[in-house]
């Protein structure tokens, strides 16, 4: 049976997307606190991976608890931890939990995260990670061997649309889709009218696109992704805008622009979704999606 | 031509491998790490020094023509006496070199280098990776730029979400490979080579350790 989700994304509603982040250790209250404040606002929850190659606890794991918790999880599996025996074990396990979602990535580099000298696997890439769901589904692992009971996944990927150079981007994107993605998840858009391009060559392909959107909590906050977020680009009204909001008053700014973004992808009909990532403040989802008339 | 590039391991971890080592022969090599400044007559000389400055005694040094080669065991049997006096040799050429003279010598080896990749040397002391001898060679896909090798993550389908003004995620001085090899493709009008879907890698072209008879 199609996942909620799966089902959400079917029925061409308008899809809400948000992050649970696994903590550092083994106190899961903040992030029980968040599931349980999202699970019935938003169509499915991301769990991240060891995020920026932060060692936390397991998105498998997380994905459970908000499974659990009654929620409907998007496990996020990254290809810089495990080989394809551990990543395919662990999709057999999500699957038979009830798991049934899933978001292919590739994953940071270790060199980025905090434990720089762990060894960087990456015997998949997304795209093949993707392309192995799609095997597992028929029954097969990938070696071609008998399954004793398949898996079942909608699985998805991303795609940045602001990456420079973007034409190979928009290459390996295609070969997510041809791999089998059926969503697709953007990294940050701020500037629409960019966008709008992305999607106009998007809708060509059969795959749902949700718009990836950050909340801005302050000016050097977006100055910062500027300058280290690949493929991220906040431009500069957006930032003189949070430096223009009174003392204290930086992170309702950021509330009210992406509001802005969320309505105006509603309103134009501009993808089929979006993803909001408030990285670190998931209680203020809420007030985002209220911000953006989805509440 | 490639060469083995090299680098000096940190002193800590050189004093750590000689604490109970008091004798020591030195060697350096005339080739790949001459060329890179790292074991040539001069600093063979400067670690002569910093073992002295560390009380060591140093019994001897020689700079060996190819320290891989193998010759090599002539170049030791001339310092045989020097040689046999020390407790351990200290050692300044890349792991091939140490892997050589260890197998000759009835010694123990401390590498004074760390060896970091083969590389080939595309600037005035600028040397670059470009091959890990991966087994299974995919430059027929890729315009003869090696992504196993300069893609960071070797991804073979594309570039990662990481990719930032043609560089790569881990540093900015780094191109990301997948922007050269893009550009080489459309230089050449080939692509579609870079649109064809990978299967993933298989990484036991030539299972380690790599061993090779050759037949007749
Ligand atoms: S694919 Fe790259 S690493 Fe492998 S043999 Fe070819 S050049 Fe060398
Ligand atoms: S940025 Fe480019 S070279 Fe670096 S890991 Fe990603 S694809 Fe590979």
């Amino acid at each position: 049976m199609a996942s909620k989700f799966k089902q959400a994304l079917d029925q061409g509603k308008f899809v809400v997307t948000s992050e649970v982040a696994p903590p550092k250790g083994v106190n899961l209250e903040k992030m029980a606190h968040h599931i349980e404040l999202l699970k019935d606002k938003v169509d499915a929850m991301n769990v991240t991976d060891h995020q920026s190659s932060v060692m936390r606890f397991p998105s498998l794991g997380a994905a459970l608890m908000v499974k659990e918790m009654g929620g409907e999880p998007i496990l996020q599996m990254t290809c810089r931890d495990r080989n394809r025996l551990a990543l395919q074990a662990d999709l057999l396990f999500a699957h038979q939990r009830g798991i049934n979602n899933v978001l292919c990535l590739t994953g940071d580099s270790v060199v980025l995260g905090d434990h720089k000298t762990a060894k960087g696997v990456f015997d998949l890439d997304s795209s093949q990670l993707v392309a192995a769901v799609r095997k597992l589904e028929k029954g097969k692992d990938m070696a071609g061997n008998d399954l004793d009971g398949a898996v079942s996944f909608c699985a998805g990927a991303i795609v940045t649309p602001e990456a420079n150079p973007i034409q190979p981007q928009l290459i390996k994107f295609e070969k997510k889709i041809e791999a089998g993605a059926e969503f697709i998840q953007t990294q940050a858009v701020y500037d629409l009218e960019n966008f709008k391009n992305f999607m106009e060559y998007a809708r060509q392909f059969p795959v749902k696109v949700l718009a990836g959107i950050i909340l801005l909590t302050s000016a050097p906050m977006a100055r910062f992704m500027n300058k280290n977020v690949a493929g991220v680009t906040v431009p500069q009204e957006f930032i003189d805008e949070m430096a223009s909001a009174p003392k204290g008053g930086a992170i309702q700014k950021g509330i009210q622009i992406a509001g802005r973004q969320i309505k105006q992808i509603v309103d134009e009909n501009i993808c089929d979704g979006v993803h909001i990532m408030a990285i670190g403040k998931e209680e203020l989802v809420p007030d985002i999606m209220a911000a953006g008339g989805l509440l | 031509m490639i060469r083995s590039i090299t680098r000096r391991k940190p002193d800590e971890e050189l004093d750590r491998l000689l604490e109970h080592q008091n004798r020591v022969f030195i060697f350096g090599c005339g080739t790949c790490t001459t060329l890179t400044n790292t074991g040539g007559a001069e600093q063979v000389q400067a670690m002569q020094e910093y073992l002295a400055s560390k009380g060591k005694l140093v019994t001897g040094s020689t700079v060996l023509p190819v320290a891989c080669d193998n010759l090599t065991h002539e170049g030791l049997r001339a310092f045989s006496g020097q040689i046999n006096q020390a407790s351990a040799l200290v050692i300044m050429s890349c792991a091939f070199g140490v892997q050589n003279i260890a197998s000759q010598l009835q010694k123990m080896v401390i590498p004074a280098l760390d060896t970091l990749f083969i590389g080939k040397e595309t600037g005035v002391g600028q040397f670059n990776e470009v091959c890990t001898q991966c087994g299974t060679c995919v430059l027929g896909e890729t315009g003869g730029i090696c992504p196993v090798t300069a893609c960071h993550k070797g991804l073979i389908n594309g570039p990662c979400g990481g990719t930032n003004n043609g560089k790569c995620e881990i540093d900015k001085n780094k191109d990301c490979a997948w922007t050269l090899i893009y550009n080489r493709l459309a230089e050449i009008g080939q692509l579609d080579l870079m649109k064809r879907f990978q299967p993933p890698r298989n990484h036991q072209g030539e299972p380690s350790p790599g061993k090779i008879l050759l037949e007749g």
